[in-house]
C-alpha cells in the first residue's frame, strides 16, 4: 500500500503542474503581461491572473483563498515603489506582504510559494522571466495540499 | 447583497480572433464547457467579437434570450472592454454586467501547448461567469472637463499644439523652462530635406505665441505640482525671476550693453559654449519673450559662491585644453563674489525701471483640464565615447556646435573656423551614429541623424569647399523627399564611406597626417581599414530623454518606458496619448523624431485635448470606494490611508469617501477590518468568486 | 589600512626572465613604501595568453592553481605585475564566478589536485594598488628626488585596461601619467598609450611585431617624449629590445630609455639606484645614467 502510494507521489510529483494564482495591478504589471502577449514572448502556462486596479487593493483574505482553494503558489504584481498609478498603494501591499508572509510560513508555507514582484508596464521581459522563475520554484516544492485531509493519528 | 433582476441568464462568447486566439486555444471547447455551467443561458463561439456581426450577436442575445450577465473571452480589456460594454448597453442591459476574460494577449499569444492554454482559457472563463453574476449594475460618473490647457515645453512641437488649441479659442498656459522658446530648432541653421532657414520658419510661430491673446506664456519657469484627475487639474507653476519686469521692458537691451562685464566672459548656452555672454543676456536675437536674463549665478550684483555652471550644466563642451575662446578671465577667478556691482544696468534702463534686483520668484496656481507634455530631447553626450576624442581633441565637434557655427547669427557670424578662430578646414570628417545604435550607449537608431548629417555635409561644403567625408553604417532616409536629398548629396562629391569610426586620434603615420585629426575606420565597401587625416570632425549625436524625465514623469503620473522616453499609451493606435487620462505627448520627449513629425503629433496632441474639452465631460469609470454605513464602526483605520484625502469621518462616526476625489486604488477597502468599505467594480464578494472560479471546478 | 598588511606576490615567469628590472625595482620601491610582500608559495607559470587561446580550460587550471593556493593564505590580495598574468589570472577568477561551466572545469580539476576551491581572492595590478591603496598624496609627500629626466610618454599596453577597467580606464587611462607627475615627472599626450605592441608576435611575426613597436617609439618620439615608462614586462621588452633594427628600418635613430613605473617611482622614493635594475636597459642607456645618476660601473653591472 505504501508503495503505491510512494510511486503514485512520484508520479505525480515529475508530471506536477503548480496551480499559481496571480494578482496583478491594472497599470504596471497586467500591462506588462500585455506586453509580453504583443510581443509573444512565451512562459508557462500555470498562472491564473486576476486584475485589480492597485496591488493596494489586497486584501490578506484573497490570497488565504488562494492557497485554500488549492493554489500552489501566490504571486502579486505591482508598481515599483515611487511609480504607483495612485501614489502609494504598492506600499500598502508591500506592509501586508510582509506580515502575511510570516503567518503563511508559520502555516507551512514555504519560501517560493507567496511572491511579490514590482514589474512595470514596459519590462513584458521580466514578466516572462518572473513567470517562468515562480512556475519552476513551485514545481520544485512540490503540491501543496493544504486543503487535502488530514491523516488520523491515533492518540493512545 | 447583489440586486437581481430576476434568475441569473449568462451569455458567453468566446472570440477567434482570427487565428490569434484559434490557433492555440480551442474556441469552441471553451465555449462547450462554458454551456454547461450553472446560470449559462448562451455560449457561443465567434471569429471577430468586435466586429459589427459580433457586437450583434450580444445585442441579440440580450433581447431574444433575456441575457443579464455578459462574459466575453477575448484580447485585453485594455483594447476592447469599452467596445463590449457599448455592445451590452445597446443590447439594453447594464454596461457594467459585462465582464472580459484575457484569452488572447495572456494566453493565447504565450503559450505554446493547446491544452494547456485552452484549459487556462477554460478555467478564466470560469472564473468570470462566477464573478459577473455578482456584479452590481452601475453608472458612470460624469466629470467636467476644465477648457484650459497646460502646454508644457516651448519648442516647435509645444508651440504648434499651444497655437492650434488657441485657434480653437481654449485658453493655453505654455510653460518653457528656459529663458525664450523655441527649443532646440531655434539653434538649427537650414533644415532638411527643403533647407529652410529653421529660424525663418519658427520666429512667426514664436511670435504668434507672443502675440496671442489665448497664450499665457511663461517662459523661465517650472512646473512644480500637480493635482487632480483628467478635467480637473491643479498646477503650480515657478516662475523664477529675471531680475527685469517683462512688462515694463521695453526690449530695447541697452542694460546688455550697458554691463561692467565690458567683454562677455561667460561659456553661451545657446551657442552650445561656442560664444560668450554677459550676466545680463538674451538668449538669441529673436528670443521671445524679448526680455532680457540676469542670471544670479554669474552676476556680480548677487553675493554668492559662483556656480560655475558652464563647466556642468552644458551637456557636451567645455573642454579641458584650453581653448582661447571660453576661459573666464583670472581676473574674475575668485569664488565668492562681491555683491556690489555698480548696477551700469540699472542706470541704462533709466526711467523704465524694468530692472529690480529684489524681485523674486512667483508661483502661480492654476486649473487646467488637460496637459500636453512637449518637454524635447537631449542630446547625446559625446564624451561618454572617449575614442572619439570630444573634449580631448579641440577640433572635434558635436552637431549642435556645427549648426552654430555655420548659422550667420551664431557665435561665428557663419564662418566655419577651427577652434583657434581663424583656421578655415579642408577636409571634414562626419561621423554617424554617435551613441545610436550601440549596446554600450543607446541601442535605438535616432532616426535624424543621416539626415541632419546630410544637411550639414552641404551646409559646410557650402561655407568652406572642404573635402567632406561622411562616415555611416546605413543611410537612414526614410521621409518625404528624404532619398533624393540623400542622391543630391552624392552629386555634391561628399565622400560617403561605409563603416563605423574605430577612433579619432592625432597619432601620425605618414608626414600628411602632421596636425590633423586621422579617423580610422574598416571601409566595408572596399574591405580594406583606412586612414583618414581631417582638420575638423564632427559627431553626429543621438538624441535621448532628458536626464530628469524620471522626476517630470513621476511629477504628472506618467510613466517612462526603459530608454527613458515618455510611454505612449500604445506605440500604434495611442502614440499621443498616456495611460493617465488628460495627459499627453508631442514630439521627441516620446521619441525621435524629426520637425515634420514633430508638428504632426503636436498636432495630434492637441486634436485629443480639444476632442475632451468638446466633449466638455469624461466619463469616470465607476470604480470607487463606497461605505456600508450600517456596517461601519468608525474604527477609523481607513481614514489614513487615502492618498487623495478621499475620506473623512462624519459626526455620526461613520467613514464616508467622496466619490469626486476617490480614485479607485481599493487600498482602504483591503484595510478596513470590518469589510464595511467597498469598491465598486471589485466588490470582496466579486474577487473571492473570481478566486474560487480559477482554482475550483464546478 | 591594506598596505600595511602587503600583498601576496606573484612575479610570474616573465619577471624572472627578461622583465627582471620589474621585480628589481618593484620589490625596491615596496622596500621604501614599508610594504611587506610575499612571494606566492610554489606558483606556477600562467600560461600567458598563449595558452588561453589555445586551451581554455587548461589555462583556467593553471590559472586556478595559483589562485587556491593564494586562497589557502590570510590575506587575499594577489598581486601580478605583469599584464599578462594579471589578466589570464583575473579572467579565471571572473569566469568561474560567472559561467557555471568554468567553474565546473576548475572544482573539478581542483578537486582532482586535491586543492581547496578559491573564493574572495583579490586580483590586483600593482598600478592600482599604488594608485589606490597608497595614493598621490604619499607618493607626492615621500618623494626625496623629484624627476630630473625628460618627458616621459606613459604606455599602459593593452591587457591590463581592457576588458577589466580596475586598472585603469580602458581607452584613456591616466593613473600612470598621475603617477609620474606626482614625482615631478612632465608627462606627454601620448595617443597610442593602449595600443598593442604586438606581444609574443616578436618572436612569432617578426616584422608584424617590430612595425608595432616602429609605430609606438615613432609617435611616443613625435609627441615630445625621451623615454617611455611601461607596466607590462613584454611591452618593456618589445619596445627596448628591437630599437636598432627599427632605426636600420627606419632610417632613423631611435635609442629611447623604456622604463619601468617602478623604476621611476622607487628613484624617486629615495631607493637604491643600484637596485632598480637599471643595468637591464638597453635603450637609451646614456640618458638613463644621467637621469638616475648612475655610474657607468653601475649600468655596466650584469
Amino acid at each position: 500500500m505504501l508503495e503505491t502510494v510512494k510511486e503514485a507521489k512520484n508520479q505525480e510529483a515529475t508530471a506536477f503542474e503548480p496551480r499559481i494564482v496571480a494578482f496583478f495591478c491594472n497599470w504596471c504589471t497586467y500591462l506588462a503581461a500585455d506586453l509580453a502577449g504583443t510581443s509573444r514572448m512565451k512562459y508557462p502556462p500555470n498562472a491564473r491572473v486576476i486584475r485589480v486596479m492597485c496591488s493596494g487593493r489586497l486584501d490578506p483574505q484573497f490570497i488565504l483563498k488562494a492557497f485554500a482553494d488549492g493554489a500552489d503558489g501566490v504571486l502579486i504584481g505591482g508598481c515599483h515603489p515611487g511609480d504607483c498609478h495612485y501614489q502609494e498603494g504598492n506600499y500598502k501591499c508591500l506592509r501586508r506582504f510582509h506580515l502575511l508572509k510570516r503567518v503563511v510560513k508559520e502555516m507551512g508555507i514555504e519560501d517560493g510559494r507567496f511572491r511579490l514582484e514590482w514589474i512595470s508596464a514596459s519590462e513584458g521581459d521580466r514578466l516572462r522571466t518572473v513567470m517562468i522563475d515562480m512556475v519552476e520554484k513551485v514545481r520544485a516544492l512540490g503540491p501543496l495540499h493544504w486543503n487535502a485531509p488530514v491523516e488520523e493519528v491515533a492518540v493512545s | 447583497m447583489p440586486e437581481r433582476n430576476g434568475a441569473v441568464r449568462v451569455g458567453v462568447y468566446v472570440c477567434h480572433c482570427g487565428s490569434n486566439i484559434a490557433g492555440i486555444v480551442d474556441c469552441k471547447e471553451v465555449a462547450e464547457y462554458a454551456a454547461g455551467l450553472i446560470h449559462v443561458v448562451v455560449s457561443r463561439d465567434y471569429k471577430y467579437m468586435c466586429s459589427d456581426p459580433g457586437q450583434d450577436l450580444i445585442r441579440n442575445d440580450i433581447q431574444e434570450h433575456k441575457l443579464n450577465r455578459i462574459v466575453v473571452a477575448a484580447c485585453s480589456p485594455h483594447l476592447h472592454e469599452h467596445t463590449f460594454r457599448v455592445a451590452t448597453a445597446n443590447g439594453g442591459l447594464n454596461p457594467y454586467y459585462m465582464t472580459m476574460v484575457n484569452i488572447r494577449e495572456q494566453d493565447s499569444w504565450v503559450h505554446t501547448d493547446r491544452q494547456a492554454a485552452t484549459e487556462k482559457a477554460s478555467d478564466l472563463v470560469r472564473a468570470a461567469i462566477r464573478r459577473v453574476v455578482l456584479q452590481r449594475p452601475l453608472e458612470k460618473a460624469r466629470v467636467p472637463i476644465d477648457p484650459n490647457v497646460l502646454v508644457v515645453g516651448g519648442g516647435i512641437a509645444g508651440i504648434h499644439a499651444a497655437l492650434t488649441l488657441a485657434n480653437a479659442g481654449k485658453h493655453v498656459y505654455l510653460v518653457e523652462r528656459e529663458a525664450t522658446i523655441g527649443g532646440h530648432m531655434a539653434m538649427f541653421d537650414k533644415t532638411f530635406p527643403t533647407l529652410d532657414c529653421a529660424a525663418c520658419i519658427l520666429t512667426p510661430k514664436m511670435s504668434a505665441v507672443k502675440a496671442h491673446p489665448n497664450i499665457t506664456l511663461w517662459a523661465y519657469s517650472d512646473v512644480e505640482k500637480v493635482d487632480g484627475y483628467v478635467g480637473n487639474y491643479k498646477v503650480r507653476v515657478r516662475r523664477r525671476t529675471r531680475y527685469i519686469r517683462e512688462d515694463l521692458c521695453a526690449g530695447c537691451q541697452e542694460c546688455i550693453e550697458a554691463c561692467v562685464y565690458k567683454q562677455p566672459k561667460f561659456a553661451d548656452e545657446f551657442n552650445q559654449g561656442l560664444g560668450k555672454r554677459r550676466p545680463i543676456y538674451l538668449p538669441f536675437p529673436q528670443a521671445i519673450p524679448q526680455t532680457p536674463v540676469i542670471d544670479r549665478d554669474t552676476c556680480i550684483e548677487f553675493n554668492e559662491p559662483r556656480k560655475i555652471r558652464w563647466l556642468t550644466s552644458l551637456s557636451q563642451g567645455a573642454f579641458s585644453a584650453p581653448r582661447g575662446q571660453c576661459c573666464l578671465s583670472p581676473h574674475f577667478a575668485r569664488l565668492w563674489k562681491s555683491g556690489k556691482c555698480k548696477k551700469t544696468c540699472l542706470e541704462a534702463c533709466g526711467d523704465r525701471h524694468a530692472i529690480d534686483f529684489k524681485l523674486q520668484d512667483q508661483l502661480e496656481e492654476i486649473k487646467v483640464g488637460t496637459i500636453i507634455l512637449a518637454t524635447g530631447f537631449q542630446p547625446f553626450d559625446a564624451k561618454r565615447i572617449p575614442y572619439y576624442g570630444y573634449g580631448h581633441y579641440p577640433n572635434v565637434y558635436t552637431s549642435l556646435e556645427i549648426e552654430r557655427l555655420v548659422n550667420a547669427s551664431g557665435p561665428a557670424a557663419g564662418e566655419v573656423v577651427l577652434r583657434d578662430g581663424k583656421t578655415v578646414p579642408k577636409s571634414i570628417g562626419i561621423i554617424h551614429c554617435v551613441g545610436s545604435r550601440d549596446e554600450n550607449t543607446n541601442r535605438w537608431c535616432s532616426r535624424v541623424c543621416c539626415m541632419y548629417s546630410l544637411k550639414l555635409a552641404h551646409l559646410l561644403k557650402e561655407h568652406t569647399g572642404a573635402d567632406i567625408f561622411n562616415f555611416y553604417i546605413d543611410m537612414r532616409t526614410p521621409g518625404k523627399s528624404f532619398e533624393e536629398f540623400y542622391q543630391r548629396l552624392l552629386s555634391e562629391g561628399v565622400h560617403f564611406i561605409r563603416g563605423k569610426v574605430a577612433e579619432v586620434t592625432d597619432w601620425v603615420f605618414d608626414p600628411s597626417e602632421e596636425g590633423k585629426l586621422t579617423l580610422r575606420v574598416e571601409d566595408t565597401l572596399l574591405g580594406v581599414v583606412r586612414r583618414i587625416p581631417v582638420d575638423m570632425v564632427v559627431l553626429s549625436v543621438g538624441m535621448e530623454g532628458h536626464q530628469d524625465a524620471q522626476d517630470v514623469r513621476r511629477l504628472f503620473n506618467i510613466t517612462c518606458s526603459t530608454e527613458g522616453f515618455f510611454q505612449e499609451r500604445h506605440p500604434k493606435l495611442a502614440p499621443v496619448n498616456t495611460f493617465t487620462d488628460g495627459i499627453f505627448l508631442a514630439g521627441c520627449c516620446q521619441g525621435p523624431k524629426d520637425i515634420p513629425d514633430t508638428v504632426a503629433q503636436a498636432g495630434a496632441a492637441a486634436a485629443e485635448a480639444l476632442a475632451l474639452i468638446c466633449a466638455g465631460y469624461v466619463e469616470q469609470e465607476p470604480n470607487c470606494a463606497y461605505v456600508i454605513e450600517e456596517e461601519c464602526s468608525g474604527c477609523k483605520t481607513c481614514i489614513p490611508l487615502c492618498p487623495y484625502s478621499a475620506i473623512s469621518f462624519r459626526e455620526d462616526n461613520r467613514a464616508e469617501v467622496n466619490p469626486v476625489l476617490c480614485k479607485g486604488c481599493g487600498t482602504c477597502v483591503a484595510a478596513c477590518p470590518s469589510g464595511s468599505l467597498q469598491q465598486r467594480m471589485f466588490e470582496d464578494d466579486e474577487l473571492f468568486e473570481e478566486i474560487e472560479g480559477v482554482l475550483v471546478h464546478a | 589600512m591594506p598596505e600595511n598588511r602587503g600583498y601576496l606576490y606573484f612575479p610570474g615567469c616573465s619577471l624572472r626572465a627578461t622583465g627582471v628590472a620589474y621585480e628589481e625595482s618593484l620589490l625596491e620601491l615596496f622596500r621604501v613604501l614599508d610594504i611587506p610582500l610575499q612571494e606566492l608559495e610554489d606558483w606556477n607559470c600562467c600560461g600567458a595568453t598563449s595558452y588561453m587561446a589555445v586551451d581554455e580550460g587548461s589555462a583556467f587550471l593553471l590559472s586556478a592553481r595559483n589562485l587556491s593556493i593564494a586562497g589557502q593564505k590570510e590575506n587575499h590580495d594577489l598581486m601580478p605585475p605583469c599584464s599578462a598574468c594579471y589578466l589570464v589570472l583575473r579572467k579565471t577568477q571572473d569566469y568561474v564566478a560567472h559561467y557555471p561551466e568554468a567553474r565546473r572545469i576548475v572544482e573539478e580539476g581542483l578537486k582532482a589536485a586535491e586543492l581547496k576551491p578559491f573564493n574572495g581572492v583579490r586580483v590586483r595590478h600593482p598600478l592600482e594598488i599604488l594608485y589606490n591603496d597608497v595614493g598621490l598624496a604619499r607618493i607626492k609627500a615621500q618623494t626625496v628626488r623629484k624627476w630630473q629626466g625628460g618627458k616621459i610618454a606613459c604606455y599602459y599596453g593593452c591587457q591590463a585596461v581592457r576588458p577589466y577597467d580596475e586598472v585603469d580606464r580602458p581607452h584613456d587611462p591616466i593613473r600612470m601619467d598621475e603617477l609620474m607627475r606626482a614625482v615631478g615627472a612632465e608627462t606627454v599626450d601620448y595617443s597610442l598609450k593602449t595600443k598593442c605592441c604586438g606581444g609574443s608576435l616578436t618572436g612569432t611575426i617578426h616584422d608584424v611585431g617590430v612595425w608595432l613597436n616602429y609605430i609606438l617609439l615613432k609617435e611616443a618620439v613625435r609627441k615630445g617624449a625621451e623615454a617611455i615608462v611601461t607596466i607590462c614586462p613584454l611591452c618593456q621588452f618589445n619596445l627596448d629590445a628591437y630599437q636598432s633594427e627599427i632605426s636600420k628600418e627606419a632610417g632613423k635613430a631611435f635609442d629611447v630609455p623604456i622604463l619601468y613605473f617602478t623604476q621611476v617611482l622607487g628613484w624617486a622614493l629615495g631607493g637604491d639606484p643600484k637596485a632598480l635594475g637599471l643595468h637591464r636597459s638597453i635603450g637609451g642607456r646614456g640618458l638613463v645614467r644621467k637621469w638616475f645618476s648612475v655610474s657607468q660601473e653601475v649600468l655596466a653591472h650584469a
